[in-house]
C-alpha cells in the first residue's frame, strides 16, 4: 500500500475551523497547520495496514442495546433548566440572532 | 528488597506511623480502616472530614489538586453519617470515606468545569450516576479535582486553572488527565478518588503518583454524568493508595445503569473476595512491544523485577508479540479526536458556560468567538483534527480506517488472551517528566500514551500499581486482562502489592 | 399559474418530518412529549437540553411506530436499528448535532424504498419513497418579526428531542399541486396508523428540493404546514423561471421559506455548504429488529386509506369520488361511519358531509375532530328533514350552529324558532301580505306561471324559510284563483 504524503493546507485548516465553529488567529492558523502536518504524518502509519476485508469496530466490547418504555418522568423545573443560560428572557433562552 | 532505591522521600516517616497504626491521623488511614472505625464508633465521620481538610490546608498550596472544595457539604454529610451511627441505623458501604471527584463528573449544585473556561460557572442540574451511588453508600464528597482540559492530556498541564504538581516532586507533572485525583490521593488530601480513563487518564497519573488506578471494562461503570471526551473509550475508574481500597470502591461503582445504553448488566459482586494469595495457575503474557522502542530501560528493568517476583510466587510468564501495537496510538487518536469533535460541539455558550456579550451579534460569530476564548489550545487542536478526520473525503481514510485497525488490534489481544490470563508491562514508558517539558510539542506528549491506549481501544480493563522508583520518581506496573476479568487484575495486583513495600512509601510533603 | 400546470421541466422531491404524536415521551428521554400550549422550557431534562454528561436512551414505541409506517408504505425494513450523528451548528440544536439515521458510511435507515399511490387528476401515480428514518426534533426558535430582521432569537427547547420520522421521496413530483395531493395522502395514512396527528400545529413539516432541467437543485427549508407547501413551491418555481428567462443560471443553494412574508430567502450557497460529518452515535448500542417483531406489528396493522376507500365503495355503495374524499381524512371517514351506524343511508350522510359540512369546516377553519358537531347531531338534523319538521334550507342554517355550539339540532330549531310553519291559517296570512305588497306581480301571475313562483318565493322569504313550501305553493295558487274569480 503506497501512499503519497498527505498535507493539510492553511486554507483547509481555515475551512475545518469554520465547520467546527472555532475562530483562529493568524498565528494559530500557522502553528496548527504545522502541528497538524506532523501529527497527520504520524497517523499515516495506519496506512500500511491492509483493512479491505476488515469490519470496523464501533464499540470495543459486545454490548446489547436496550430501548426504554414510553413512560413519562418528571422534567426539570424551568428555573433549573434556565439556571445556566447566558441570557434569558421571560422563560426563554436568548440566543444570538440568526441572520 | 535489594532492588529498592535507597533514598525514598518520606520512607522512614511513613514506616514509623505504620508501626503505630492507631496514631495515624484519619486522612492517612485506608478506606478499609475508616469504614471499620466509623462502623465501630471509634472514629467520627466528621473527624475524617476535618482531618482531610486540615491536610488540604497544609499541602494543597504546593499540589493544586483541587479546583473546587465542598467542605460545608462534606461536613453536613459527615454529621448525617455520625447521627446514623449514633442511632444505630444501617450504614452504607463506604461510611465516612472522603472521596475526591474528577471535575468532569456532574455534581448537582456544585460547579463542574472539566478544567475548561468554556464551562465557566456551569452548575449541573443533576448528579452523575456514580455520584449518586457514592452518596447512597455514605461516602463523603470533598471536592472536584483538577484535570487536563476535557481530559485531553497526560500531564494535567492543559487545565485552564493551571497545572497540578506531582507530590513526589513539585517540578514534575502528576500525569493526566486525572492528575488532580491522583495527586490528591497520593498526598493524602483524599482517601479515594474517581478519575476517568479514555486513553490512560486513570492509570497514567496513578503510575506517576505511585498509587493504584483501575480502568474498568468499558460498560462496567455507568458513564451517565461523565462529561464525554471520546464516548466509545471513556470509562470512570477508581484511584486509591492500595488494592483493597480499589476493590471496595469498584464494588460500589460497578452497577448496571438503564440510563447508559452502553452499561453492561452484570451481577454485582464483592471484588475484595478475589484478593487471595494464590497465583499458582496464573499465566502471564509479556508483550515484547511493551519493552521495546520508546520505553525507558530503567522502567523496563523495574517492571521485570516485579515479574520475576510473581514468577517466584508461582505464576508462569512468557513473552509474546502484539504486532498491531505499532498502530494503536494513531488509531486511538483518530478515534478519540473524531468523537471529541462531535461531543464538544454543544459548548456554544448559550445554554451554559462561557459567552461573550452577544447583543445584536450573529450566532455564527458568537459561537466561533466563545469557542475560541473558551477552549484551550489542545482542545482546539483535537476538535479541529477530529472534524477533519470526519469530513467529506477523509472519513474513510481516517476515521473508518482507524475503526478497522481497531478490529485488528482487538483480534490481536483476543489471540493473546487465549493463551494468557493477564498481560503485564509498564504503565508509562518514562518516569514523570518536568512541567513544561513536553507541552509545546503535542506529538511528543501523545507518544507517552503508547502503553495505556490499547485497552481503551479493546474495551478491556487494566490496572496500574506502584512498582518502584527511578531517580526517586514513581513507576507503575500495568496489568491487563480480558473484558470483565477485573477479578484477575485485582488478584495479581494484590499479590504484587503484598510482596513489595511500594504502597508504604509516601511523598514527603 | 405554475401551480396547476404540469411542468415537465420541474422535478420536486420532498423531505417530510412527521412528529410521532402518539408517543408519551420524547425520542431519547422520558420528558413528556405533550409540549403544545405548555409554558416554554418546562419539558426539559439533561438529555434533551444537551447538558454535558447526559446520555440518550431510545423510546421503544417510536421504533414500533416507524415500523408500522414502513409497513404501510411497503418499504423494506432493515434488520438493525442504528443511529448516527448529523453534525452541524445552529441555535435550535441543544447538542449541535442531531441524532438521526444515515444510509451511508456503515449506517442504515430503519427502512428503504416504498411508495405512496396518489390520485393525480384522473390517473393513479406511484410516488416513490427513498427512505424512512427516525430522528429527533430540534428546538423551536421564535423571532421577533421576520427571521432576517429579528435582533435576537428566543429558544424554547420543549420541542427538542420529540420523535420525528423523516420520510424522503424521490424527486418524482411534477407540480406543487401533486406535492400537496401526495402530502394529504401521506397524512391520511399516518392518521389511519394512529402514529401522527397532522392536525396538530407543526406536527408535519416539509423541506423541498426543486430543480428545473439544466439547473441546480434548490432546497427550501422551514415549510411549516402543508398549506404552505403549495405556496412555497409555486413561489420558488416562479422565481426560478424568472431567473431562467433572464438567462441567469440557478445555483445550488438552500433557501428559507418565510411564512410571514410568503417568500423564500437564501440561507447559504454552495461555497459554504455544510459538511454534516455523519458518524455513528456510539452512546446508543445498535439493536436487532426481529422478524417476529415486524410480523407482530403487521398483524396489528389498522385499515389504511386505500383499503377503506374500496370498502366505502363496496359496503356503502358510495361513488368513487365520495369514498375518496371521505377516506383522505381519517376523522372525516370516522365521522361518516359513526353516522351510518345510527342512520343507515350512506349516500344521504355522505352528501351532507361532502357539501355543507366540509364547506363550513373550511370556512370556520376548523378540523372535524376539533369542531363541536357530533355524528348524532348530524343524523338528528337529517331526521328532522326526513320528518318534515325543518326544510333542507333551514337545515343549511342549522349546520354551522352545530359545528360552533355543539348543541343538538332540536335545541337550535327551538331557540331560533326555525320550526316549519305548516298551519294553513298562518300561511294564508303571509300570502295575503305578499299579494298586497306585490300588485304588479299579481297581475303578471294571472297570465304568467313564472310570476307565481316569484310570489311563493316572497312568501318563503317573509317566513324566513320556515313555511312549508308545498303548502305555500298550494295556498298561493288558490289565492290567485280566487282573485281571478273576483
Amino acid at each position: 500500500m503506497e501512499k503519497v504524503s498527505k498535507k493539510i493546507t492553511k486554507k483547509e485548516v481555515e475551512h475545518i475551523a469554520w465547520l467546527a465553529k472555532i475562530e483562529l488567529t493568524e498565528d494559530e492558523k500557522n502553528l496548527f497547520t504545522e502541528q497538524f502536518n506532523s501529527i497527520l504524518e504520524y497517523f499515516q502509519v495506519i496506512d500500511e495496514v491492509a483493512t479491505d476485508k476488515v469490519l470496523p469496530s464501533f464499540h470495543a466490547v459486545d454490548l446489547t442495546g436496550v430501548l426504554r418504555e414510553d413512560i413519562v418522568e418528571p422534567s426539570l423545573s424551568r428555573e433549573k433548566a434556565l439556571a445556566n443560560a447566558s441570557k434569558k428572557d421571560k422563560g426563554f433562552f436568548k440566543s444570538p440572532k440568526i441572520f | 528488597m535489594q532492588t529498592l532505591p535507597k533514598r525514598i522521600k518520606g520512607f522512614s516517616n511513613r514506616l514509623k506511623s505504620f508501626e503505630v497504626n492507631h496514631m495515624k491521623k484519619p486522612h492517612s488511614l485506608s478506606a478499609k480502616e475508616i469504614i471499620e472505625k466509623v462502623r465501630g464508633g471509634e472514629l467520627k465521620a466528621e473527624d475524617c472530614v476535618l482531618s482531610i481538610f486540615n491536610r488540604i490546608e497544609e499541602v494543597e498550596g504546593r499540589i493544586h489538586a483541587y479546583v473546587t472544595l465542598t467542605k460545608e457539604l462534606a461536613l453536613q454529610k459527615a454529621r448525617k453519617i455520625d447521627a446514623k451511627v449514633k442511632n444505630g441505623e444501617v450504614l452504607g458501604r463506604l461510611p465516612g470515606v472522603c472521596i475526591a471527584l474528577k471535575d468532569n463528573l456532574c455534581t448537582e449544585g456544585i460547579l463542574t468545569s472539566c478544567s475548561s473556561r468554556i464551562l465557566d460557572g456551569f452548575i449541573p442540574p443533576y448528579n452523575a450516576t456514580v455520584v449518586n451511588l457514592l452518596l447512597k453508600e455514605d461516602a463523603i464528597i470533598i471536592g472536584k479535582t483538577n484535570m487536563d482540559e476535557f481530559a485531553m492530556g497526560s500531564s494535567t498541564e492543559t487545565s485552564y486553572f493551571g497545572a497540578t504538581k506531582n507530590p513526589w516532586d513539585s517540578s514534575r507533572v502528576p500525569g493526566g488527565s486525572s492528575g488532580g485525583s491522583a495527586a490528591a490521593v497520593s498526598a493524602e488530601e483524599a482517601v479515594l478518588a474517581l478519575g476517568s480513563d479514555t486513553g490512560g487518564s486513570v492509570r497514567c497519573p496513578a503510575s506517576f503518583c505511585s498509587i493504584v488506578g483501575l480502568k474498568p471494562t468499558y460498560g462496567l461503570v455507568s458513564r451517565y454524568g461523565l462529561i464525554a471526551y471520546a464516548n466509545s473509550l471513556d470509562q470512570i475508574g477508581p484511584l486509591s493508595r492500595n488494592v483493597y481500597d480499589c476493590a471496595l470502591l469498584l464494588n460500589v461503582l460497578a452497577s448496571y445503569d438503564p440510563k447508559d445504553n452502553t452499561s453492561i448488566r452484570v451481577p454485582s459482586q464483592d471484588y475484595t473476595q478475589f484478593l487471595v494469595d494464590d497465583i499458582s495457575d496464573l499465566k502471564i503474557g509479556i508483550p515484547k512491544e511493551f519493552f521495546g522502542e520508546g520505553i525507558d530501560e530503567r522502567v523496563s528493568k523495574i517492571i521485570w523485577e516485579s515479574i520475576y517476583t510473581l514468577e517466584k510466587l508461582g505464576a508462569t510468564y512468557e513473552e509474546l508479540s502484539l504486532p498491531t501495537l505499532r498502530y494503536t496510538l494513531a488509531t486511538y487518536y483518530l478515534i478519540a479526536m473524531s468523537e471529541a469533535s462531535s461531543n464538544l460541539a454543544r459548548y456554544d455558550g448559550i445554554r451554559y458556560g462561557y459567552s461573550i456579550d452577544y447583543d445584536s451579534k450573529n450566532w455564527n460569530e458568537v459561537y466561533s468567538k466563545n469557542r475560541r476564548i473558551g477552549f484551550g489550545s489542545e482542545v482546539k487542536r483535537r476538535i479541529i483534527l477530529g472534524t477533519y478526520a470526519l469530513s467529506t473525503g477523509y472519513y474513510e481514510e481516517y476515521y473508518l480506517k482507524a475503526l478497522k485497525v481497531r478490529t485488528l488490534i482487538r483480534d490481536d489481544f483476543n489471540k493473546a488472551f487465549k493463551k494468557f490470563d493477564v498481560l503485564v508491562g509498564p504503565t508509562m514508558p518514562i518516569p514523570p517528566f518536568k512541567i513544561g517539558e513536553k507541552i509545546t510539542d503535542p506529538l511528543s506528549l501523545y507518544l507517552t500514551d503508547l502503553l495505556t491506549v490499547p485497552v481503551n481501544l479493546i474495551g478491556s480493563p487494566a490496572i496500574s500499581v506502584p512498582c518502584g522508583f527511578v531517580d526517586d520518581m514513581p513507576i507503575g506496573m500495568q496489568i491487563i486482562s480480558p473484558a470483565l476479568r477485573e477479578d484477575l487484575l485485582l488478584k495479581v495486583a494484590h499479590i504484587h502489592e503484598q510482596n513489595n513495600k511500594f504502597k508504604d512509601y509516601a511523598p514527603k510533603l | 399559474m405554475a401551480n396547476n400546470t404540469l411542468n415537465k421541466n420541474v422535478k420536486i422531491g420532498l423531505e417530510i418530518h412527521c412528529q410521532l404524536t402518539n408517543l408519551n415521551t420524547k425520542l431519547f428521554c422520558s420528558c413528556s412529549a405533550d409540549y403544545r400550549g405548555k409554558p416554554s422550557n418546562t419539558h426539559l431534562c439533561p438529555v434533551c437540553l444537551g447538558i454535558p454528561g447526559s446520555l440518550p436512551v431510545g423510546n421503544k414505541d417510536a421504533v414500533k411506530d416507524a415500523i408500522l409506517v414502513a409497513l404501510a408504505l411497503e418499504s423494506k425494513i432493515m434488520n438493525r436499528l442504528v443511529f448516527f450523528r448529523k453534525n452541524y451548528f445552529y441555535p435550535d440544536m441543544p447538542k449541535n448535532f442531531q441524532i438521526s439515521q444515515y444510509d451511508k458510511a456503515g449506517g442504515v435507515p430503519i427502512a428503504i424504498g416504498g411508495h405512496v399511490t396518489i390520485q393525480a387528476g384522473n390517473r393513479k401515480k406511484k410516488v416513490e419513497i427513498t427512505r424512512i428514518q427516525i430522528e429527533e426534533d430540534p428546538a423551536k426558535l421564535l423571532h421577533q418579526g421576520s427571521i432576517d430582521i429579528s435582533p435576537y432569537t428566543l429558544v424554547d427547547y420543549n420541542r427538542a428531542g420529540i420523535a420525528l420520522l423523516e420520510i424522503v421521496t424521490e424527486p418524482c413530483l411534477k407540480s406543487p399541486k401533486e406535492a400537496r395531493i401526495f402530502l394529504q395522502k401521506l397524512r391520511a395514512i399516518l392518521e389511519h396508523l394512529g402514529v401522527s396527528d397532522g392536525k396538530l400545529e407543526g406536527a408535519m413539516r416539509c423541506d423541498a428540493n426543486i430543480s428545473h432541467i439544466g439547473g441546480d437543485r434548490v432546497e427550501i427549508k422551514n415549510i411549516s404546514s402543508f398549506k404552505e407547501v403549495e405556496r412555497a413551491l409555486t413561489f420558488e418555481i416562479v422565481r426560478q423561471k424568472s431567473l431562467l428567462s433572464r438567462g441567469i443560471k440557478i445555483k445550488m443553494e438552500t433557501r428559507h421559506w418565510d411564512d410571514v412574508r410568503k417568500l423564500t430567502i437564501s440561507l447559504r450557497t454552495k461555497e459554504k455548504e455544510q459538511d454534516y460529518r455523519y458518524f455513528p452515535e456510539l452512546d446508543i448500542v445498535p439493536i436487532t429488529i426481529l422478524k417476529e417483531e415486524i410480523e407482530k406489528l403487521r398483524r396489528k396493522m389498522p385499515e389504511l386509506p386505500d383499503a377503506r376507500w374500496t370498502r366505502f365503495m363496496e359496503k356503502y355503495k358510495l361513488p368513487t369520488y365520495d369514498a375518496g374524499v371521505l377516506t383522505n381524512n381519517k376523522a372525516l371517514g370516522d365521522f361518516f361511519e359513526e353516522c351510518v351506524k345510527i342512520y343507515p343511508y350512506p349516500k344521504k350522510v355522505s352528501n351532507w358531509i361532502m357539501t355543507d359540512l366540509q364547506r363550513w369546516l373550511h370556512e370556520k377553519n376548523v378540523e372535524i375532530s376539533k369542531s363541536k358537531i357530533t355524528p348524532q347531531a348530524l343524523v338528528s338534523m337529517i331526521r328532522l328533514i326526513d320528518k318534515g319538521i325543518i326544510s333542507g334550507k333551514i337545515a343549511k342554517r342549522v349546520l354551522p350552529e352545530l359545528i360552533i355550539t355543539g348543541k343538538s339540532p332540536e335545541e337550535i330549531v327551538e331557540e331560533q324558532q326555525l320550526l316549519r310553519i305548516s298551519s294553513r291559517r298562518e300561511i294564508e296570512k303571509l300570502a295575503d301580505k305578499v299579494l298586497e305588497n306585490n300588485p304588479q306581480a299579481v297581475k303578471d301571475a294571472l297570465v304568467d306561471e313564472k310570476a307565481v313562483h316569484y310570489l311563493v318565493g316572497q312568501l318563503m322569504k317573509l317566513s324566513k324559510g320556515k313555511a312549508d313550501p308545498q303548502l305555500s305553493n298550494e295556498i298561493m295558487k288558490e289565492k290567485l284563483k280566487s282573485f281571478l274569480n273576483k
